[in-house]
């Protein structure tokens, strides 16, 4: 039944054939649909909601004069337009999402329930504190686990993603240096880091100086110790690294790093790949956001929300930002203005308002409660052994810029094995469309030429891998053999063959305008 | 574990495919000294019923806005999500998927994006917005490092009625990119002169709308004293759906809004997730931060969308990107989206036109209670009240008393600063006349 390479059936080649275009556009399940500026009226309401009770306004004349121009759509409508609007989208539902870097897991679905029981769903960040103290309890408990988890000291929970943790962390360093009456100008970044990284200390205002990597894909601490003086005021290195290796040397470097003065800002994007295995408070960090949407499983959601606490060493800890929790006498309560602050805080400011991503803490929790210890420690090996799995499974037929040696729970190829195929990284991640999967990231990180970075995690079962495996292979050998259109024109079976970017660039259209035919007719 | 899929059996066999003895040889790079450390305080794995039971019971501490009459705003709304919304957002396809950089594949993230960046444009009377930012309070202080990048100066003058958080996020971003900020004394009467601030440093004025205190004003003649300055006007909003009964910013002159969106189709959470809002100028566009939507062709000429100009963005042009910002708040954008193509304008209108109802009954409620005055003589859904007495310990005896009577100005601003006897108070769709006596009757009680 399941026939070779775990392919679970194939067409009878004599029948199949080219489908006809249809007269709508749609192809059987794959149906086209308009914008709900096109189906849509300015009088139809999918909210039945009761007459408003005549009052005297108190508008100050500042009525509305024009409505917004927003139609609305009848609930029935509303369905179906979101409904097949989801299915022209791949989701780590549908299948294997391997985004190096991305941390595409199982999002677990009482996660969502919890997080929409009415005593987390239907809580106001401001009322009294005396009526949320379960709400402030499981932020402290949550805070507790992730410092326990990560050997740090304190914890800011307020960052409402990655890079806003980022910028949290280099804050409370900056603070630290402040107080202790130095200003430092420069940010070490090695050159395979995240974006996020140099644009996070750019905007607090520190020059840049990059650390190339040695042959080998991590960072040697001689080049960092080369870069070391006075003016340096942190480095920020992502451990595992963006091209899933474990930096070996990573204490050396912190060391080096302490010595000069300067602070170890970690960028936690890859914790999932250590939780119960090493701690970066025994690597020397002292300060790292954590992505609950990646580790933690709570979901990317399309593009976010994401959520971003940070935690601190000794040394950083007092200056985290408001709000934080503190406990006393083993009750703990917001601190929310500095006036509040118990002695010994310098908080630096306030990064957001209210508290956090409350709703993404609930399902963090109910993540690490449902794993405990033991399944998070299983699940950082599953997810390692399963890149590694896929990097045995290819070694022989793509190229690894760092030759073949153990990853974390990401695998990096480089484009050396397409070379003078005539298909480039970005064809062959296209094609991968056409055989139903989610592309790995692509052309990142920025210092390996055509990247491909793959990172399966623990999600996946081996049945997942292997047909996954099989059809990169196939790809490889298919490349080989010259078969460059199939790579050149994917996808082919997608809701949409490839999308022309530079057009959307050069002349943007951002919001919807009604053609020129249409107004006319309206008028 | 029921969320790993593999038996001991695959796990021996993928292990034998690697050619590693066992899972630690593949840990090796760890130093030695920091292998295998010794956790305290973190339990094993846990049964979904025991998960489920645990959780509950930190739920179960808290008093829930639909369990009490309710009227704290401040920031953040209680308004009824229609079930719709919560479905559409818990669709695998969208909750599961990933930021849409194949867009081949992620048509359905990158209409709904469209879409919304079209509503938020069209709700605020502006020309373009994002895809959504992290919530009001960074969407305003990003909206403050666009304006020194368009204008190339670096002052902003920040009205006394923007919210206090929200004035704190500007500040701490500001003093952290070394930007002054000029920040006016809090203004509860609605009264300051701001125009009279801006000098020929200004980058921007920053301008809240319905103000914390509740108060509206006409931004016209502050836009018009700003341009001439060649500065620009930042619109802040925390309740969008004002502007269902008021004119939008853009209508009065504002070069930025910024705002909150939770408002519409998003729940209160203890403050998160929420969505972001950033509209401006088409002009401004390619100096605004986060991600954008656009439309397109494919290779069959097809209609389709992309996230475009991401030369902007900090993981094409790294130090030299325009912000920080990687991620935006896409599924809490989609209840927005979600929730407004439900309303439509009619049902916008109507919504607003039911808060403001609303909170003019309260107000003429709480105004009938010895002691206490209103001080708004404008206001949409949301104003400030004074009692006689302490407000922070006024609210905490309304709670006790059951009723979730508000925000205590000096919560936010700290005590001391002549504020200490002001509570901001709302009133939504939900609120009903009885809720309305209900508070009348234990503010009565507490302060008398």
């Amino acid at each position: 039944m399941k026939g070779d390479l775990g392919r679970p059936t194939q067409p009878d080649a004599e029948r199949s054939g080219e489908a006809p275009p249809t007269f709508t556009g749609n192809r059987g399940l794959q149906i086209e649909e308009p914008l709900i500026y096109e189906i849509g009226r300015g009088d139809v309401s999918g909210v039945d909601l009761p007459d408003p009770p005549k009052v005297a306004a108190r508008l100050g004349g500042l009525e509305r004069a024009d409505p917004p121009g927003n139609p609305g759509l009848s609930e029935p409508e509303t369905m179906r337009h979101y409904v097949r609007l989801s299915q022209k989208n791949y989701a780590i539902d549908s299948g294997i999402f391997p985004l190096g870097s991305c941390t595409m897991k199982h999002n677990p679905r009482l996660n969502e329930k919890t997080a929409r029981l009415p005593g987390f769903a239907d809580i106001h960040p401001l009322q009294p504190q005396s009526t949320v103290e379960g709400g402030i309890a499981l932020i402290a408990e949550l805070g507790r686990r992730l410092t326990e988890l990560t050997g740090m000291a304190a914890v800011a929970m307020s960052p409402r993603a990655g890079a806003h943790g980022e910028l949290c962390g280099m804050l409370a360093i900056k603070a630290a240096l402040e107080a202790a009456g130095e200003t430092r100008s420069v940010v070490l970044v090695p050159d395979s880091a995240h974006g996020t990284n140099p644009a996070t200390a750019a905007t607090l205002g520190y020059d840049i100086v990059e650390v190339p990597a040695r042959p080998d894909g991590t960072v040697d601490p001689a080049a960092v110790r080369e870069r070391l003086n006075d003016t340096v005021a942190a480095i920020m290195l992502t451990n595992p690294n963006t091209a899933g290796l474990f930096e070996r040397d990573v204490i050396a470097i912190a060391e080096a790093v302490h010595a000069a003065g300067a602070y170890f800002y970690a960028d936690g994007a890859n914790f999932n790949a250590i939780v119960g295995k090493a701690r970066p408070g025994d690597l020397g960090v002292d300060a790292m956001h954590i992505n609950l949407h990646k580790t933690f499983s709570t979901p990317h959601g399309g593009g976010g929300p994401g959520s971003g606490p940070v935690v601190l060493s000794e040394a950083l800890a007092p200056f985290a930002p408001l709000p934080f929790v503190h406990v006393a006498a083993g009750v703990p309560r917001l601190v929310e203005t500095d006036d509040d602050a118990p002695a010994g805080a310098h908080p630096f400011g306030r990064l957001t308002a209210f508290h956090g991503q409350m709703g993404m803490f609930v399902r963090a929790m109910a993540y690490m409660l449902s794993h405990g210890l033991d399944g998070m420690r299983q699940a950082s090996e599953d997810a390692v052994l399963n890149a590694n799995y896929v990097r045995a499974c290819l070694s022989d037929l793509m190229s690894q810029p760092y030759g073949d040696r153990t990853c974390m729970h990401e695998v990096l190829f480089d484009d050396a094995f397409l070379k003078d195929s005539g298909v480039t990284t970005l064809d062959f991640a296209k094609a991968l469309i056409d055989e139903g999967f989610h592309p790995m990231t692509v052309y990142f990180p920025l210092v390996v030429h055509g990247a491909m970075l793959i990172e399966p995690t623990e999600s996946e079962s081996k049945a997942s891998l292997d047909l996954f495996v099989a059809s990169l292979r196939d790809l490889a050998l298919r490349v080989g053999r010259g078969e460059v259109d199939r790579f050149r024109q994917a996808p082919r079976l997608a809701p949409r063959s490839r999308l022309d970017e530079t057009r959307a660039a050069r002349k943007p259209v951002l919001t919807y305008t009604a053609p020129e035919s249409y107004r006319s007719a309206a008028e | 574990m029921r969320y790993l899929p593999h038996s001991e059996t695959d796990r021996a066999t993928m292990l034998a495919r690697i050619g590693a003895a066992t899972i630690d040889d593949l840990f090796a790079d760890i130093p030695e000294d920091a292998r295998a450390p010794v956790y305290a305080g973190l339990p094993d794995a846990k049964s979904e019923f025991a998960v489920e039971r645990e959780l509950a019971t930190y739920a179960d501490r808290n008093v829930a806005a639909g369990a009490a009459p309710f009227f704290v705003g401040a920031g953040a709304y209680r308004h009824h999500v229609p079930a719709t919304v919560d479905h559409i957002i818990q669709r695998s396809e969208f909750m599961t998927a990933y930021t849409p950089y194949q867009p081949e594949i992620a048509q359905g993230t990158l209409q709904v994006l469209f879409e919304f960046q079209t509503q938020v444009a069209r709700l605020t009377g502006m020309e373009v917005a994002n895809a959504s930012m992290y919530d009001g309070s960074t969407a305003a202080a990003e909206a403050v490092l666009m304006a020194h990048r368009i204008t190339r100066r670096g002052k902003a003058i920040v009205s006394g009625g923007v919210h206090p958080q929200y004035r704190d996020v500007i500040d701490t971003v500001s003093r952290a990119s070394g930007h002054p900020v000029d920040n006016l004394p809090p203004d509860p009467g609605g009264t300051e002169d701001i125009a009279a601030a801006i000098d020929g440093d200004t980058s921007c004025v920053v301008v809240q709308m319905p103000s914390f205190y509740g108060h509206l004003r006409d931004l016209g003649p502050i836009a018009t004293r700003a341009h001439e300055a060649g500065a620009l006007l930042v619109a802040v909003f925390t309740e969008a759906v004002a502007f269902g009964a008021i004119t939008p910013p853009g209508a009065m002159g504002a070069d930025i809004v910024a705002g909150e969106g939770q408002s519409i189709g998003n729940p209160l959470t203890f403050g998160g997730p929420y969505v972001g809002l950033l509209a401006a100028r088409a002009k401004h566009v390619r100096q605004m931060p986060g991600r954008l939507a656009g439309e397109t062709v494919d290779a069959d000429g097809r209609r389709g969308f992309v996230l475009t100009l991401s030369t902007r963005e900090q993981h094409i042009r790294r130090d030299r990107a325009t912000s920080n910002i990687c991620t935006n708040s896409g599924l809490c954008a989609l209840a927005f989206s979600v929730h407004m193509t439900l309303l439509g304008d009619a049902g916008l209108k109507r919504l607003a036109a039911l808060n403001h109802a609303n909170a003019v009954r309260l107000a003429e409620t709480l105004a009938a209670v010895p002691g206490v005055t209103v001080l708004n003589e404008t206001f949409f859904n949301e104003f400030t009240i004074r009692v006689p007495g302490d407000a922070a310990e006024i609210v905490e005896r309304l709670a006790e008393a059951g009723v979730l009577g508000g925000v205590p100005v000096s919560r936010l601003q700290g005590r001391g600063k002549g504020l200490d006897d002001l509570i901001v108070v709302a009133a939504t769709e939900l609120t009903s006349a009885e809720d309305d006596q209900a508070f009348a009757a234990a503010l009565a009680e507490v302060t008398s």
